[in-house]
């Protein structure tokens, strides 16, 4: 069973970064990491491959750069291999003209599953996985909690509001994994030392026939009119803990008449 | 000032439309002529209630089967735009279903989602989306420079659910065109968690705990505290991802929206991730050890302290009271 995991580089979000002023989205001068929301899709695909006990697990993301060090993070997961799409004509690219790129290169590798994560953490429109579905003619299962893989078809447990829906799919098909759900590995310092050597193939919009003015900065349908600051929150009271802040709290609670 | 049609992606759960899609009616209505509301299933049963918060029209796509909405919701609403009978903009909730909407059509049509929309403004006749950034400290608004149909994705609670008292919605129907291989996924069953006392995002108290809890045991004393003031617990998505809840108890960007009477933020720090999705609170307390944790820059009532003794002696004080 080959599976493709899309995977993207984000600056770290511990240092969240600024926007830039003057092209209006976030400055990406900082080290790109692998996004921890994607590392819950990589861990469900290896375990699936590991059941299956076959095929291959298949990293697919795109950088504005050649940038590969949160690929490796996943390929020291266990990934056997990765495609990065890069092109600086990339920078700037809306949700949807990253569902085409993705998709372009998903189709290359004919896989049988697609995992996604269900949102990024730093842009999270959460509309990628629905758009690649779109784009490559597949039905799509977004919200998974726990997915199986049975011959041709896959049964995947779908977060609702009130609990969970059974849904089952043929296969191929995009499914969205949920954070959380699964228990993502470390790398081990043999799968370190492994990814390494794993090939990362690197491909520009040509190699995907995808025309530059498609994408990117280029490509945009939508234009930012306004960056304001929110109204900010007057400060509260602060106090430290001295034994009796939960009296403090109580009277809280009791002013704003709620117990 | 206004735009001359709006398409809501109408969400319903037996017979009774959601809270979500009557704010959506609600937003809309003050920012186009005419509001219509797309569903599946039995229209006539919604059309009371979803003119009553001023949609003009409801349009049903059939009953849908055991097919998730996705695919056959986007394709009627993209085929209605290929005919040149579709709205100035589209505007889905973001939940699940409305997200599988919105990217669909967004692909059918060749359009980008402007998402996690959190207020409407008109610039002449065209609408434009704003969204918060870095923790809900910025606002960015966004328009589409094309003419074609806009989609945007509005978080819940942007707007607030108000009737206006209109006369019951017309109903009509739509066809769904051509759904190639997307049409394929069949929910086999639903399954209803049980749940006790009130919906995370409609309780007026919320009981949220983070990292600083420690350990997963330790999200015993959110849900005692959140059962003691007969609100909901909640969680930073730290708490999400280590596996400690499920994600339907995640507050903040990549989870819900709350907006309670008491929010009250246990070992949380206030990551911007988690600020977005409650600073709209009436009132917020947090507890955290860290004094500089930003938490305490959107707290009402800040307590600099550990949670593993504040939140026992709050939990006996509360039991105290009966």
């Amino acid at each position: 069973m080959n599976i493709v995991v899309c995977v993207k580089q984000i600056p770290d979000p511990a240092d969240p970064g600024a926007l830039d002023p003057e092209t209006k989205t976030l400055k990406r001068d900082v080290k790109l990491i692998l996004d921890e929301s994607d590392s819950y899709g990589v861990e469900m695909a290896l375990q699936l491959r590991d059941e299956a006990g076959e095929g291959e697990v298949r990293l697919v993301s795109m950088a504005p750069n050649n940038e590969t060090s949160g690929l490796r993070t996943a390929l020291a997961m266990g990934a056997d291999s990765a495609v990065l799409v890069s092109d600086e004509a990339l920078a700037g690219s809306d949700a949807l003209s990253t569902a085409k790129v993705l998709a372009a290169a998903i189709d290359r590798s004919e896989p049988t599953l697609i995992l996604t994560a269900t949102e990024s953490s730093d842009g999270y429109t959460g509309t990628v996985p629905v758009q690649i579905a779109e784009i490559l003619d597949l039905p799509s299962i977004t919200f998974a909690k726990e997915i199986s893989v049975n011959g041709e078809t896959v049964s995947v447990k779908r977060q609702t509001e009130e609990g969970y829906d059974e849904v089952e799919c043929p296969l191929p098909c995009v499914v969205s994994v949920t954070a959380g759900v699964v228990e993502p590995r470390y790398p081990s310092f043999k799968g370190i030392m492994a990814a390494k050597n794993k090939p990362v193939e690197e491909l520009d919009l040509t190699a995907l026939g995808i025309e530059k003015g498609t994408v990117g900065w280029a490509g945009a349908r939508q234009e930012i009119s306004e960056i304001a600051e929110a109204p900010a929150r007057e400060a509260g009271e602060i106090i430290v803990d001295e034994g009796d802040a939960h009296e403090r709290i109580m009277a809280f609670l009791d002013e704003l008449k709620v117990l | 000032m206004s735009i001359s049609t709006i398409w809501i992606y109408g969400e319903a759960t037996n017979g009774s439309v959601s809270t979500t899609t009557l704010e959506l009616i609600t937003g809309a209505r003050q920012l186009a002529d005419t509001v219509e509301v797309i569903v599946h299933g039995d229209a006539s049963a919604l059309a009371s209630q979803l003119g009553e918060y001023g949609a003009a029209g409801v349009k049903s796509i059939g009953d849908l089967g055991n097919a998730l909405p996705g695919p056959q919701v986007a394709s009627a609403i993209a085929g209605a735009i290929a005919e040149g009978n579709g709205p100035s903009a589209v505007l889905c909730a973001t939940t699940y279903d409305g997200r599988d909407v919105a990217g669909r059509l967004s692909a059918k049509i060749d359009t980008p989602v402007i998402t996690n929309v959190v207020e409407l403004k008109l610039e002449g006749d065209r609408l434009l989306g704003v969204e918060p950034v870095f923790g809900g400290a910025t606002n960015v608004t966004t328009g589409f420079t094309g003419s074609s149909a806009a989609i945007f994705l509005v978080r819940p609670k942007s707007f607030e659910a108000d009737p206006s008292g209109g006369a019951a919605a017309s109903v009509g129907d739509m066809q769904v065109g051509d759904t190639g291989n997307t049409n394929t996924s069949v929910v086999k069953d639903r399954f209803v968690e049980e749940t006790t006392g009130p919906k995370l995002d409609e309780a007026a108290i919320v009981v949220s705990g983070g990292r600083g809890l420690g350990e997963s045991e330790k999200y015993e004393m959110i849900e005692n505290l959140a059962k003691l003031l007969k609100g909901a617990p909640g969680a930073s998505r730290a708490v999400v991802d280590s596996g400690w809840v499920p994600y339907s108890y995640q507050v903040g960007q990549t989870g819900k929206v709350v907006k309670p009477t008491v929010y009250l933020a246990c070992g949380i720090s206030g990551a911007t991730q988690h600020l977005v999705g409650m600073k709209g609170s009436a009132n917020i307390i947090a507890i955290n050890k860290d004094e500089e944790a930003p938490i305490f820059g959107v707290a009402d009532l800040g307590i600099v302290g550990d949670v593993h003794k504040v939140l026992p002696q709050l939990i006996s004080a509360l039991e105290a009271r009966g």
